[in-house]
């Protein structure tokens, strides 16, 4: 028994084995009653160590590494280090196969959107709807199975270009599922703003305001759902979507509804890019020579995954293999406004709240060093920093 | 007398496999992997592959769960938390490692947070390969699974306790 007037907090231990999301992560959930008092994540149980690995891998051997930092996201991923590698080469793509990589990127970002309403519906306990967007899914699924033979990780990148092309036969096969598609996500806009018990779980849930969403640095659609004008394909558009352009989104409530309707809005975007292409997809090579050795410089590449702005900072010593690649996933950017959003709710809403993000642990997994508690800055030099590896790992051996 | 318990005791432990066959449920764990098996495990489990015709249910706590789906590479995070969740777990227990990087670690082998495959830490009753597997090849290998059950040497050997694993750290 606690003393009379003095409220006894309760830590509840999430993951990283856990029935709400597929991956492992690990949340220490502080709870007074069924109220969120403090949450507390910790990250790293799908660090595989990608960064330093593809410093011993050639250009070419590294782009098929980068494609397996997520399973879903895969295509931006290389997608975002070939422009980049393409950018510190000064290879110019040819503009066919730049389109053909924004309609796969586009049909990625249906198959990742539709993929996440379901598991946030499955969150909700909307199991049925779950099942749903499943299904149309797997439209999306068998066209990317279609032109490049896997469902998931479909390497259409290769440096300087890409590995397939769209025939008549899958532009017909295309244009059919997106019309499919395009009926039923009226059916889903539909369900998430007009069914009572589904916005009893979304509405005033989560609310992340246009300041609080700016200072936590979120990005993608989890901050255009809080007005925030965030959108690489708006603001820096690459690959071809200067001539495809993109509208972006928005809305001001930021509440889980917002971010529902701010994802399924963007479909249609999709849908529109997707026909647009198919239409007027330029003829010409699909892929150009891109030499074996990148000249020394470094550079930065920005797209826009359907998570959000994805990051990749690349360094070439002029050598065969990348002397550092780096980078930033939009899941850690959010992954920080989710614990802060968490206090207050009731225990029941942080699956929902934390699905919200959309977040993709195995994206999210990149090594970040907090010097938490210290104000003195720290700095190694590489040979120290290589050292300081060296004897960790010895020490830890013996 | 010693004839009759033997008949019952035939009866229950055929009845048991009977029911295991048929209603094995499932965990899933994720110790390192891209997303991409775990991604096509549900999709096994949604209408167009249905899994769940096979009366495979996905479970929430490993102490309800019969099999265990295993995907990725182990890494030095996850390792502990995949020896606990195999404790955990009800005899008799089956390991299914989906996925290359499940296999042998995959893209990632010799990446420095990467054991290896499921295999260097817990014994693996079924491979599925692939990068990742189709669902077919899942469903494909979940039934091969369930239909070696049947012989009965499977399900009461071939299993080893937690102590024989070992606990040093690689």
């Amino acid at each position: 028994m606690s003393e009379v007037g003095k409220r006894e907090s309760f830590t509840i231990p999430i993951g990283p084995q856990h029935p709400a999301l597929k991956e492992p992560e690990h949340f220490l959930i502080s709870v007074d009653g069924e109220i969120v008092t403090d949450a507390v994540v910790r990250l790293g149980y799908a660090h595989r160590g990608i960064e330093k690995a593809v410093e011993s891998r050639t250009w070419v051997q590294s782009l098929y590494m980068l494609e397996r930092i997520c399973g879903i996201c895969s295509h931006i991923h290389a997608m975002a280090y070939c422009l980049g590698v393409e950018q510190l080469a000064g290879v110019e793509v040819p503009p066919r196969a730049q389109a053909i990589r924004v309609l796969v990127a586009e049909l990625e970002r249906i198959h990742s959107h539709l993929l996440w309403f379901g598991v946030s519906a499955h969150e909700a306990g909307f199991d049925t709807l779950f099942m749903y967007t499943w299904r149309d899914r797997e439209k999306v699924m068998d066209l990317l199975e279609g032109f490049s033979g896997n469902r998931v990780n479909y390497s259409v990148n290769v440096l300087g270009g890409v590995k397939f092309d769209i025939d008549d036969a899958q532009a017909i096969a295309i244009r059919e599922a997106v019309s499919f598609l395009e009926e039923r996500t009226h059916h889903y806009l539909d369900v998430v703003t007009k069914d009572t018990m589904f916005l009893q779980r979304t509405r005033g849930i989560g609310v992340m305001t246009r300041s609080q969403a700016e200072v936590l640095g979120t990005v993608g659609p989890t901050a255009r759902a809080s007005n925030v004008y965030r959108e690489i394909r708006v603001e820096a558009p690459y690959a071809a979507y200067d001539k495809y352009p993109v509208k972006i989104i928005l809305d001001n409530r930021g509440d889980l509804e917002a971010r529902f309707v701010v994802r399924l809005t963007e479909l249609f975007e999709s849908y529109r890019i997707i026909l647009e292409i198919l239409e007027t997809l330029p003829d010409g090579d699909l892929t150009t020579r891109i030499p074996r050795r990148i000249k020394a410089g470094e550079t930065v590449s920005r797209v826009e995954a359907p998570r959000g702005e994805l990051f990749y900072f690349i360094k070439s010593n002029g050598s065969d293999t990348p002397e550092r690649i780096r980078a930033r996933t939009p899941t850690i950017c959010n992954m920080m406004s989710v614990m802060k959003l968490l206090v207050g709710h009731q225990l029941a809403d942080v699956p929902m709240i934390l699905a919200g993000i959309d977040p993709c642990f195995s994206c999210n997994d990149r090594m970040v060093a907090l010097n938490r508690g210290r104000n003195k800055e720290q700095l190694l030099t590489w040979e120290a920093l290589r050292q300081y590896g060296i004897d960790y790992y010895k020490r830890r051996s013996d | 007398m010693h004839q009759r318990d033997n008949y019952f005791q035939n009866l229950l432990s055929r009845m048991k496999t009977w029911s295991r066959i048929n209603s094995p449920w499932i965990l899933h764990f994720n110790s390192g992997s891209c997303n991409g098996c775990d991604i096509e495990i549900l999709a096994t489990l949604t209408p167009r592959y249905d899994l769940e015709r096979f009366g495979v249910k996905l479970q929430g706590s490993p102490r309800h769960a019969d099999v265990l789906l295993c995907t990725g590479g182990v890494t030095r995070q996850a390792r502990d938390r995949l020896l606990r969740i195999y404790s955990q777990m009800h005899e008799p227990k089956f390991v299914v490692a989906i996925g290359a990087c499940a296999l042998t670690g995959g893209v990632f082998r010799d990446c420095y947070n990467i054991l290896g495959g499921i295999e260097e830490v817990i014994p693996v009753d079924a491979y599925i390969p692939g990068c990742p597997p189709r669902p077919e090849a899942i469903i494909d290998g979940v039934v091969k699974l369930l239909s070696s059950l049947q012989a009965p040497a499977v399900g009461e050997s071939g299993q080893v306790s937690i102590d024989e694993i070992g606990t040093e750290v690689k």
